[in-house]
């Protein structure tokens, strides 16, 4: 009996470890191929998480690190979207982790100097668990572009990092969100080390009117693809089981 | 009508960047946000098995830790079982399996408190070998790394994986050597004895 593996990754849609006008990257990847290993229970396997874990506002960044009564500054949003599987089936259930700078594109990170000022309301980060439906969303306030020593004159994109996990170890992934219209998305460096422009556009979260709440909150829409896997014939069925 | 397979493209993935900490462990950022933050107990209380403690460092291409570098790991109980449904047999109450460890941000040295794994199901009737299956993810890293830890004090010579490498010398880059009280696993991203590293 075989496990049912997850389709191999795509990895010339994903960066290649080596990009070289990302400089960080050329001490960092490895020069030998990685060596390809057929799943086992130890990929198709992985943490699972529950509302034991985490609290209800924990998705809530206008208000998870704000003082009673206050809010961060900047463009109050909501990030809203489906996490799927490439068989587009919903992935229920899962952890979403995001993490961003503030409206002055300044982290609340002791390794961050940038001039731009701490919020004293917005700590910049936030989880929660996908619903039956692979549904997620956060409320948080539209991050600042930020400079960033790579070239001498680099800026990244306003941009939200996102960490998720699927239900095995082979589908763990960590990217970047970006807004539609934002002109820095072309110049960034490290946008620019995905080759393919379509791959790129998947990074980009589109202005969604409809779930946006007048008068008090503009709505971008981000969806997500984790790893899919074979039929489901013989799921549950490993190996030396 | 087509029949043509309609299937999603991944997500593709981009670098965590210098500030992962923020989202993963902001206790290390510099700030208290969450009730609990997640993977610092893989073992829980209950495990049972041999207590062990990990350490390492990782190094870049010119021989310098890595100082921002999170890794995450994922491994079976002491009865090789793993904390999740598709693993055959249970697991002891509040064990997941399951870690997040940060380097120092001075010296880029790590380390993690757990319980030896036991043998767990290869494919084929075969059987794997202990190990700790582990993820990396760094600035300048735009996909996380996948390798996995195996222990020099077991018997490693028919893991199935182990031997897949073709090159024989390079298994040794997966093993973690007995130091004193712990083990001791180093990776090289890149370079001298290159860390093997796995396309799952
Ligand atoms: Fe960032």
């Amino acid at each position: 009996m075989t496990p049912a593996e997850f389709y191999q990754r795509d990895r010339r849609w994903h960066p290649p470890a080596l990009a070289r006008d990302y400089k960080t990257s050329l001490t960092r990847s490895p020069q030998y191929a990685a060596i390809s290993l057929e799943n086992t229970v130890s990929e198709i396997t992985g943490p699972r998480f529950g509302h034991g874990d985490i609290d209800p506002l924990d998705n809530d960044l206008l208000s998870n690190f704000a003082q009673p009564g206050e809010s961060p500054i900047g463009e109050r949003i909501i990030v809203h979207g489906r996490v799927l599987d490439e068989n587009a089936r919903p992935v229920p259930n899962t952890l979403v982790e995001i993490w961003q700078a503030n409206a002055s594109g300044r982290y609340r990170h002791k390794k961050d100097t940038y001039l731009g000022a701490i919020d004293p309301n917005f700590g910049g980060c936030g989880r929660t668990l996908t619903d039956a439906e692979g549904y997620y969303y956060f409320r948080t306030v539209k991050p600042g572009a930020y400079p960033w020593r790579n070239w001498v004159n680099d800026w990244r994109p306003a941009h939200i990092h996102l960490s998720l996990f699927g239900s095995a170890f082979a589908q763990r992934l960590i990217t970047q969100l970006y807004f539609e219209g934002d002109p820095l998305i072309a110049t960034c460096p490290i946008v620019n080390t995905i080759p393919d422009a379509q791959a790129i556009d998947r990074l980009t979260a589109k202005l969604d009117m409809n779930a946006t709440i007048p008068l008090d909150t503009i709505a971008y829409r981000f969806d997500i693809v984790l790893r899919g896997r074979r039929s489901t014939l013989f799921e549950n069925r490993l190996e030396g089981n | 009508m087509s029949n043509t397979p309609k299937y999603l493209k991944e997500t593709p993935s981009q670098t965590a960047g210098p500030y992962v900490h923020i989202g993963l462990a902001p206790g290390a950022a510099g700030f208290e946000i969450y009730r609990e933050e997640l993977g610092r107990d893989i073992a829980g209380p209950n495990a049972e098995g041999a207590r062990i403690r990990v350490e390492g460092i990782v190094l870049d291409g010119t021989g310098a830790p890595v100082k921002d570098v999170l890794i995450e790991a994922w491994q079976a109980n002491s009865k090789g079982v793993y904390a999740h449904e598709e693993s055959a047999g249970e697991v002891e109450e509040g064990f997941r399996g399951w870690g997040r460890v940060i380097s120092d941000f001075e010296t880029g040295e790590w380390g993690f408190d757990t319980v030896k794994p036991g043998p767990t199901p290869g494919r084929n009737g075969t059987t794997q070998a202990p190990h700790i299956t582990l993820w990396i993810v760094a600035r300048g890293i735009n996909l996380g790394l996948n390798t996995r830890l195996y222990f020099e004090d077991e018997d490693n010579g028919s893991d199935p994986v182990l031997n897949t490498i073709e090159w024989e010398h390079r298994r040794q880059t997966l093993i973690a050597r007995r130091e004193g009280g712990s083990y001791r696993f180093d990776i090289r991203l890149q370079g001298e004895n290159e860390t093997v590293f796995f396309d799952i």
